[in-house]
């Protein structure tokens, strides 16, 4: 047997999905992050705080309560959910595809063994485990304003890795399938807005006309709004259940477009 | 093919005599097997044809050069050696594993240098390498040891605390080269390593080449400087059209297709016209270079022809790029 022959026969058999690049992936991110953390996580943690104050205080002067909830309170846990979105969504889309088209660090970790697919798992598995952070800054402000504490409020984060997940993800395959950066203006203006706004976090889908009700109810960010009121306010477990299983299924979904979506841009 | 080097003190700028046993060894009797290893690659890009019915093998332990002009299908194939690009038809070897099937494990025993600068620029060098060291697996353990040893190898000990985004271009193309060694890996991709440094760079970047080719790593280096090629590789294949049109060592191809001598002429169109006709009408190939025609195989011209040729002619001795203009047609740097 040729040195060759045994080195191959030696060499370690690497299985198709492995946790040493999303450690490579993870170890870049947060090396980037301990650069960036102050101006990320003003932006992440003020702005929905705007939002919070300004829908809260704002309406609220005008509308007491939504149901069973002051609309402090009900405002609070919607902003959770656009958090969530805004998190994840902006970084899948930017960041993924000024590192494809103008750093080309993708194609450097390539020719590394890493497989597009784990790529894409850790850079959205980054995006998520961020955003499940960043999104209770909402809840923590509003405490400060009168929302009462629960046991419940411990599932916030798990509810916004999920959603994120799946926005990241969708971030991602955007990016990829976009022809220059300044076509996200449509994505923002087309997908974003829309899904941000029907996803009952200002007022409840209820009010809505009866298509857009049900649009409503296909976008994955209600089903994260509803969760987080769920578990800070009481959870309904077969409904929830319903709810979680829509955001993974979304994100399922996500994950698999966006690997697709990647490999078809990072491999000729 | 394994001919003697003129000057086994590589006295002309060539590698001296250790390369050519090197490739005696690699070449002869087939002991030492492939490294990489194309067979009838073809790689298409819709109605373009990027890579021809390549054929190609890297022996072991061997610098090989893959030499051509622009768009000749180096970078391509070089992306197809790490699976970045599936080929259209053929089959492909790297370390042994058929690629791109098993190229995950060809690539954690290879490094690759890319033309293109993809380092992150907001993070440290020491940064850059930590994050590969985690993509090529190199053990928890070793790891620290693996960054500093790469570090070293590129002379930047001392930088490694600086963002690259403020590393001189030289300081980043030597990062690059130890990124893709930090996990000491057998088989070196280099693609275009010294593309668009300035001399001086260059010359250092060569010494690093020159290091790994001594210390027995197999490296297969695509450039389109000649005196690159000349320099570093051990064997030389020159690319055009997506194919191999010959293969050597660059003295074993220097004396196959354009002799010993070159005699350069200069002059007028109409003067430079009459040397091509002479010449071509005694059998010698000629090539435009600009303002002169060169007549190769000079040593060969016998004295009538000479002496009509005139005594205005301008000998020295001829190069690797003699012979790449005499093959393809086409020029390289």
């Amino acid at each position: 047997m040729t040195a060759q022959a045994e080195r191959a026969a030696r060499a370690p058999r690497l299985r198709r999905f492995e946790m040493a690049p999303i450690k490579g992936v993870w170890r870049h991110e947060l090396a980037l992050y301990k650069r960036y953390w102050k101006s990320q996580s003003f932006a992440s943690i003020v702005e929905p705080t705007f939002f919070l104050l300004a829908f809260g205080y704002g309406f609220g002067s005008m509308v007491a309560a939504i149901g069973d909830y002051r609309y402090l309170d009900f405002v609070a846990t919607g902003v959770v959910g656009t958090a969530a979105l805004f998190t994840s969504i902006f970084p899948g889309m930017f960041n993924s595809y000024i590192r494809r088209v103008f750093q080309h660090t993708y194609s450097g970790m390539l020719a590394a063994p890493v497989d597009v697919h784990e790529l894409v798992t850790a850079e959205a598995l980054w995006i998520a485990a961020k955003s499940a952070v960043y999104s209770c800054s909402p809840l923590v402000v509003a405490l400060c304003f009168g929302l009462d504490p629960s046991f419940g409020m411990l599932l916030v984060p798990v509810v916004a890795f999920f959603t994120a997940l799946g926005f990241g993800l969708f971030g991602m395959w955007t990016s990829a399938v976009v022809p220059s950066i300044n076509s996200f203006d449509y994505v923002i203006t087309g997908v974003v807005t829309p899904l941000f706004l029907i996803a009952g976090t200002f007022f409840p889908i209820g009010t809505l006309p009866g298509w857009v009700g049900f649009a409503a109810h296909l976008n994955p960010l209600y089903h994260c709004v509803e969760l987080v009121r769920h578990a800070v306010f009481g959870l309904r477990p077969p409904a929830d259940l319903g709810h979680l299983g829509a955001l993974v299924l979304f994100a399922a979904l996500m994950w698999i477009i966006a690997v697709r979506g990647m490999r078809r841009r990072l491999i000729d | 093919m394994t001919v003697q080097r003129s000057d086994p003190e590589g006295g002309d700028g060539r590698p001296p005599a250790r390369v050519q046993t090197r490739v005696a060894a690699a070449g002869d009797g087939g002991a030492a097997p492939a490294a990489v290893s194309l067979r009838g690659v073809v790689k298409r890009f819709g109605d373009f044809t990027a890579v021809d019915g390549l054929d190609l093998d890297v022996p072991s332990g061997v610098c090989l050069g893959l030499l051509g002009p622009n768009g000749a299908g180096k970078s391509t194939t070089m992306k197809l050696l790490t699976a970045q690009a599936v080929p259209t038809e053929g089959t492909i070897h790297v370390l042994g594993f058929p690629v791109p099937r098993e190229s995950k494990r060809a690539r954690a025993a290879m490094g690759v240098v890319p033309q293109q600068d993809n380092l992150d620029e907001e993070l440290t060098a020491r940064e850059n390498l930590e994050v590969f060291a985690h993509l090529y697996r190199v053990p928890r353990g070793k790891r620290r040891q693996a960054v500093d040893d790469a570090l070293a190898l590129a002379h930047l000990t001392e930088r490694q605390l600086t963002k690259v985004d403020d590393l001189s271009g030289g300081m980043r193309r030597r990062l690059l080269i130890a990124r893709g060694l930090v996990h000491r890996p057998a088989l070196v991709l280099l693609d275009e390593p010294t593309v668009g440094l300035d001399p001086q760079v260059r010359a250092e970047l060569w010494g690093l080449i020159d290091g790994l080719r001594a210390a027995g790593t197999t490296v297969l280096m695509s450039t389109h400087y000649i005196e690159e090629a000349e320099r570093l590789a051990d064997e030389c294949a020159l690319m055009s059209h997506g194919r191999v049109i010959a293969r050597g060592t660059p003295a074993s191809l220097v004396a196959e297709h354009a002799g010993e001598l070159v005699v350069e002429h200069y002059g007028p169109p109409e003067r430079l016209s009459d040397v091509e006709r002479l010449a071509r009408g005694a059998g010698l190939p000629t090539r435009r270079t600009g303002p002169s025609v060169s007549v190769l195989r000079a040593e060969t011209i016998p004295p009538s022809l000479d002496e009509a040729l005139g005594p205005d002619g301008v000998r020295r001795a001829s190069s690797l790029e003699d012979v790449f203009v005499v093959l393809t047609g086409e020029r390289v740097e």
